[in-house]
């Protein structure tokens, strides 16, 4: 019974809400100019709140005609401005909503609004443009298209507190990479954003303090002109440290130790100013504390990982800050148990962050092991930290499995860990996996990581070689990205090091001759040292060379001599130095084919010489390189013997 | 529970225990830790160490370092000389106990020792003669300004006078192994550092006032000596087993106990390290090299001493308690710890009802209005309010007429004018009529009062240089002596708390029919003001807080106001005179004459000074009569025996009781004659603004007294702006 009246009722409350939808479209075609405006307020205040009115709305077609209206020349401004009001309201909605506003274009026809000389008006459609560009489904190139756009914007600014506000944060939204920043930044936005640091809105300082965040990062020309910007007689980076006090608003210090950090990052400021170490650095300890919100944690910790990344002081510095070590080990205990049985809302938001959570904190702890012995050390003795690591590296989410191998791979740069925990937690399982099926970004980091693995005193070495590791590095030396082809081979290479004959004749199975010489003439010279390298490696003693030498002998003495001819590539200015390297891995090579003591040694000695390596040698021997000339004379030497 | 000291055992006892045993042998074993060794004199002869040092059999290692933070026993009271003096009551801040006194060892009780925290400014003077190496006076000088700067600055709310801030080691309270030097702030180890019983440690010359809210000071490593073992933090009075360490050696910290946790980076010769006391919520964070390190500490309990132990041969160690500028940014972390408190006040929940607090606001500006007469502003506040005003207009005016007699300094008049409208006032008053009597005859000397002015031939303009603006009321408000009366009179008191005089008007012009629900909103914002708040910052203290609340924020108003009365000046003249016709001729005389000619005695007439004279001899059988109808009042002896003092002096204004002269002394006349009038209407003594704004500072004492950080950051005048 109950369920039969239900129905009815429903449906008559939505045909109800339909038809009054319907009245408010309606009354936008009234003839009478002043009924039409009265129709458009009456709009306003009935879609303030109401997703489901805002979507009637728009599906009967109000926007079309609330556009025309704002454009119509014989609409009053006041008209045009409530107009300009209701399609922000609309477009505060779902994403749906913008959608929608998008596709009857509605970023042209505000534009076209700021032209106005009424600053209400201006106003009203700044705050429309605000709304549309900072939702995620509005391309910001849309900001861009017109040329004229961004200047009259710039004029703009000068017009009011709003202004100043919704523009700010329209840049600070649609300026993604170094074109949008080089089309601000020769607008003057430096220069015309400056002075509303200072302005006494706090809204306005805040958006102003965004945008120097998006301009400024990785971008030297913006960076190294803020350093030297005055306003009110302080330089910005001293209004900056001013706006990390601790008693301002968490967002505030926040975002201006963001601007700070990449003005250094892009060398506008040194890693060892007092306002890098002594302020921003500490700041962003803050960030990661447990009285932040998940949000200002996660952010705190990547900008913190981002500022100390290149610089072990700075590392040194944050590794004793606060117990920061100690500090991310909470990141990972998100959701937490107890938010589980007792608050539903709060699970909710923890599990939204539980995964921007962990791979901050691996982040951060890649930074902070990234060249110092005893971080990692420290790092590593955090409780469960390794079990952590290596059940990241198997979570679905590619951003935390990322983070995850990056994190191994900094704290695999350790000998010492090599040999302990990396064995210890059998690292390379997950590792092995990981590399089975993923996307680049993660295989560059990971091989690069099997390649430390791999090294000669690593007890990884074996169980890794067990699980089929020679063809997945084999298949990776095939790759279309030289950065997977370098560790490719480069992991090869460490697993020839001093490597067992059988070993040496699997890598050289399943590389295949083939691909050893197109990888000696690879575009790229990193793949080309590791391949020599390799080669190198198998050519080590005698047993070795000669089984070697007897089936691809000719082709790899060619290949070596052509190297030690090697005029071939070193029309690369910038890689001369490199050359030489090159060089001497081929001679490394050569010496090893040669040496005396070696049985056989002889007739590679003439083979060599037929190939004309005499006259190479007594070339090399005159090398400015004294690494290079010493070995040549030392490998003639054991022709003249 | 922690704030109140125990209170101290009798004298004697302590003074046995003191000298009973061989004094290394009672240090030993107390409380399970290993002690530092005795002073040099008894090492020889001691085997005091045996039993601690034995008993771990650890290496020097760790477990040295362990012990480098007990503190040296404070040296018995000043006072305890062989006649032993009846112990002192406890007073209700614990810092001036002596406490269950430790014993001492000789080589430490020798000499008089510091008064057990009592306020010894001389202590810091002596320190600075006590310097070895010879310093530039006006160095020396300039240095203590700038610590005196910095102090006041970092930490405002102290009152130096009651709990002085540490600015050295203390060369009482220390190991003889330990050399103090540099105006006793460098610290050398001089011992031979054999074993871990020969750590040594030397705590600052007082604890930490809790009204500090932050604290903050930084030791650098001049010389890590032979093995770096220096220890650095906190430690209680006496022997007990709250010390507080972190250890150059290891990085560990350690917590009034033998083991340490690991806690930080190790630190050596160069590195400055700073340690930090949240008094607020009780931690303790080191920093290095201006790099905070993190809490090391929690649960913290209140008096703790700056304190270093060294143990090593070479070591030497700089303490700078504000000498310098400090290398971490100690202000930045005060900055955010003020704006949490003042959040959470700003946050504090606020009557239930809407619009109550704002009546009850309204209430009190107009009661404040009121009470002192600005009869104008009041009606206008009152209209646009739409309150109703609880005295009558000409009562207020009657009230600013005499008030403005007093404040020119025309006694005579004053009394007379008392006397015609309020008839039986004075009579009922017999002290207030003396005093009152008391104070023309100071304006006789001035040459100010009516009854010696038309006999001058001098305008007493000359002479009077009354400040005519009005003064914030808060000034001198807050003396010392009257919040004793508040604790006092506490305890007495039951729990009716409410501001008295809104109940009712004898002079029956007033009905006020909101009064009633005024007065118990007040009820519910006087509890309100500091209790729940308090807990929720800090609820180890909880109890405590409930303690003084149920005793000392309902106090009844009456014996409050006694208090202020007295101390507190009023501001009084405005601009509300000039809508007072009838005094019109009043103000003119008031205006304030800056040249200050010389004064003469009664404006330089004869025929004044007789009268003068005449009127003292009055006045003494005036006081005689008094005391025999009344019984002795020093009080009042010492007022009359002020008075007649000018008379000894030729220059009385320059004489060393010539402030009686200055015309600010009119004020806490005028204050308590206003507040005897009102108190014949049943008015309040007091606004209940100055009331609700005394309870609030005396709460903030309480607060700093009871070891309550929070009071650091919400001071009354932050809010008065």
């Amino acid at each position: 019974m109950a369920c039969l009246l239900e129905t009815p009722i429903r449906m008559s409350v939505l045909s109800e809400v339909t038809a009054s939808s319907r009245h408010y479209v309606d009354r936008l075609f009234d003839p009478d100019p002043q009924k039409v405006l009265q129709g458009v307020i009456d709009m306003k205040n009935a879609v303030i709140g109401n997703n489901k009115q805002k979507a009637n709305l728009i599906v009967l077609g109000a926007v079309p005609r609330l556009l025309y209206l704002l454009q119509q020349e014989t609409s009053s401004t006041e008209l045009k401005t409530e107009c300009a009001v209701v399609l922000g309201s609309l477009a505060m909605g779902t994403e749906n909503n913008v959608k929608s506003l998008l596709d009857c274009h509605i970023i042209p026809a505000l534009l076209q609004g700021l032209l106005s000389p009424d600053l209400k008006f201006i106003e009203a459609c700044l705050r429309c443009l605000r709304t549309i560009f900072t939702s995620p489904v509005t391309p910001e190139e849309l900001l861009y298209t017109d040329a004229t756009v961004i200047p009259h914007l710039m004029a703009l600014l000068s017009r009011s507190r709003y202004t100043q506000e919704y523009i700010c944060q329209i840049f600070s939204h649609c300026c993604k990479g170094p074109d949008h920043q080089t089309i601000l930044f020769n607008h003057g936005a430096v220069q015309n954003i400056a002075h509303l640091l200072t302005s006494l809105s706090y809204k306005v300082r805040m958006q102003a303090l965004k945008c120097f965040s998006v301009l400024a990062f990785e971008n030297p020309q913006v960076s190294m002109t803020l350093v030297n910007v005055l306003v009110d007689g302080e330089l910005l980076p001293q209004i900056f440290v001013k706006m990390l006090q601790r008693d301002k608003p968490i967002e505030m210090q926040l975002t201006s130790a963001k601007c700070l950090t990449y003005m250094c990052r892009a060398g506008a400021i040194r890693t060892d100013d007092n306002c890098i170490v002594l302020k921003t650095l500490p700041c962003l300890v803050r960030m990661c504390s447990k009285e932040r919100l998940l949000e200002e944690r996660v952010e705190g910790a990547e900008t913190l990982a981002y500022l100390i990344e290149p610089d072990v002081e700075l590392q040194r510095i944050a590794s004793i800050t606060d117990h920061l070590i100690a500090m991310l080990a909470d990141y990972f205990k998100y959701p937490s148990s107890v938010s589980a049985i007792t608050d539903i809302k709060r699970l909710d938001h923890d599990l939204k962050h539980a995964h921007e959570l962990r791979q901050a904190a691996f982040k951060l702890y890649a930074s902070l092991g990234a060249n110092d012995e005893d971080i990692r050390k420290k790092i590593i003795e955090t409780e469960n930290m390794m079990d952590r690591i290596v059940t990241g590296l198997s979570e679905s989410s590619v951003k935390v499995r990322l983070a995850a191998v990056r994190c191994l791979h900094s704290l695999s740069r350790s000998v010492q860990q090599l040999r302990t925990s990396f064995q210890d937690h059998a690292v390379w399982k997950p590792l092995m996996k990981v590399l089975q099926n993923a996307p680049d970004e993660i295989l560059v980091v990971a091989s690069s990581m099997l390649c430390n693995l791999l090294l000669e005193f690593s007890p990884s070495k074996e169980p890794i070689l067990e699980s089929g590791a020679v063809e997945l590095l084999c298949g990776l030396t095939q790759s279309e990205n030289p950065a997977l082809r370098v560790n490719g081979i480069w992991a090869l290479m460490n697993m020839a090091f001093q490597a067992e004959q059988k070993i040496k004749a699997d890598i050289l199975r399943s590389l295949s001759t083939e691909q050893l010489f197109r990888l000696l003439s690879d575009s790229d010279l990193n793949v080309l040292m590791k391949t020599l390298g390799l080669l190198r490696n198998l050519l080590s003693t005698r047993p070795h060379i000669d089984k070697i030498m007897s089936t691809h002998g000719k082709q790899i003495m060619q290949a070596v001599t052509l190297i030690l001819e090697g005029e071939h590539n070193i029309e690369v200015k910038e890689q001369g130095h490199s050359h030489v390297k090159l060089q001497l891995a081929a001679m490394f090579c050569i010496s090893n084919l040669i040496w005396n003591e070696e049985e056989g040694s002889q007739e590679r000695q003439d083979k060599l010489r037929d190939m004309g390596i005499v006259d190479i040698l007594h070339k090399l021997s005159q090398s400015p390189d004294s690494n290079l000339c010493d070995k040549a004379k030392m490998a003639l030497q054991q022709y003249l013997a | 529970m922690s704030g109140q000291p125990p209170p101290p055992p009798p004298q004697q006892q302590q003074q046995q225990q003191q000298l009973s045993p061989p004094p290394p042998a009672a240090l030993a074993p107390v409380s399970g830790v290993v002690l530092p060794a005795p002073p040099a004199v008894s090492a020889g002869s001691s085997p005091a160490g045996s039993p601690g040092g034995g008993a771990g059999g650890e290496g020097l290692g760790a477990a040295a370092a362990a012990l480098l933070l007990h503190p040296p026993p404070p040296p018995p009271p000043a006072t305890a000389a062989p006649p032993p003096p009846p112990p002192p009551p406890p007073p209700p801040a614990s810092a001036a106990a002596p406490a269950s006194g430790p014993p001492a060892p000789p080589g430490l009780a020798a000499g008089p020792g510091p008064a057990g925290g009592a306020p010894t400014p001389a202590l810091v003077a002596g320190s600075s003669a006590a310097a070895p190496f010879p310093h530039g006076d006006s160095a020396l000088n300039e240095q203590e300004k700038e610590l005196q700067r910095r102090l006041k600055r970092l930490y405002p709310a102290v009152d130096e006078q009651e709990t002085p801030l540490p600015r050295s080691w203390s060369p009482k309270d220390k190991f003889s192994y330990i050399g103090l030097s540099q105006n006793n702030l460098r610290v050398h180890y001089k011992g031979h550092g054999k074993t871990p019983k020969d750590a040594a440690s030397v705590r600052a010359t007082h604890p930490i006032p809790a009204a500090c809210g932050i604290y903050y000071f930084e030791v650098k490593i001049v010389s890590k000596g032979r093995d770096g073992y220096m220890g650095i933090g906190l430690s209680a009075q006496g022997w007990d087993k709250h010390s507080y360490g972190y250890h150059g050696d290891d990085g560990h910290s350690f917590c009034s106990s033998g083991t340490g946790q690991p806690y930080g980076p190790t630190f050596t010769t160069g590195d400055v390290i700073g340690c930090c006391v949240n008094l607020i919520n009780n931690t303790c964070f080191y920093t290095k090299n201006g790099h905070s390190l993190g809490i090391a500490f929690t649960d913290l309990p209140p008096n703790l001493y700056p304190t270093v132990g060294l143990q090593t041969p070479g070591e030497v160690v700089d303490a700078n308690f504000g000498q310098h500028p400090f290398v971490f940014d100690i202000e930045d972390y005060m900055r955010e710890w003020r704006t949490k408190i003042q959040a959470q006040i700003d946050r504090f929940p606020i009557g239930d009802r809407e619009g109550e607090w704002q009546t009850m606001i309204q209430k009190m500006v107009s009661s404040y209005l009121v009470h002192h007469g600005y009869c104008a502003t009041a009606e206008a506040f009152a209209r646009s309010t739409d309150q109703t005003v609880l005295e009558e207009l000409a009562s207020i005016k009657n009230r600013q007429r005499i008030q403005k007699l007093v404040l020119a300094g025309r006694m005579g008049e004053a009394i007379e004018t008392t006397q015609q409208l309020y008839p039986s006032l004075l009579e009922r008053n017999p002290n207030l009529l003396f005093t009152l009597k008391v104070r023309q005859f100071i304006e006789m000397v001035n040459g100010t009062d009516s009854e010696v002015r038309c006999l001058g031939g001098r305008s007493p303009k000359s002479q009077d240089s009354y400040p005519v603006s009005p003064r914030p009321f808060s000034s001198p408000s807050m003396s010392p002596s009257h919040g004793m009366n508040i604790h006092n009179l506490a305890s007495g008191k039951g729990s009716t708390a409410h501001f008295s005089g809104f109940e009712s008007c004898s002079n029956g012009v007033i009905s006020n029919k909101a009064h009633q629900s005024y007065c118990h909103s007040n009820k519910h914002q006087s509890s309100n003001l500091n209790v729940p708040e308090l807990n929720s910052i800090n609820m180890s203290r909880s109890q405590q807080v409930n303690n003084f609340t149920s005793n000392d924020v309902d106090m009844e108003t009456d014996h409050y106001s006694n208090g202020v009365g007295e101390t507190s000046s009023n501001g009084f003249l405005n601009g509300s005179s000039k809508h007072d016709h009838e005094m019109e001729d009043c103000d003119t005389e008031m205006e304030v004459d800056s040249s200050q000619l010389r004064r003469q005695l009664c404006g330089g007439s004869q025929a004044a000074i007789e009268r003068m004279i005449h009127f003292g001899r009055e006045l003494q059988a005036m006081s005689e009569q008094l005391r025999r109808d009344c019984g002795k009042n020093t009080a009042n002896k010492k007022m009359l025996k002020d008075a007649f003092s000018l008379l000894a002096y030729s220059d009385p204004w320059n004489s060393p009781v010539g402030n009686q002269l200055d015309p600010i002394q009119r004020e806490p006349v005028c204050s308590a004659l206003n507040s005897a009038i009102l108190e014949t209407h049943n008015l309040p003594k007091q606004p209940p603004l100055a009331l609700a704004m005394g309870q609030a500072t005396q709460c903030l004492g309480l607060m700093a007294r009871s070891g309550i950080g929070s009071c650091a950051f919400a001071t009354v005048e932050d809010y008065l702006h």
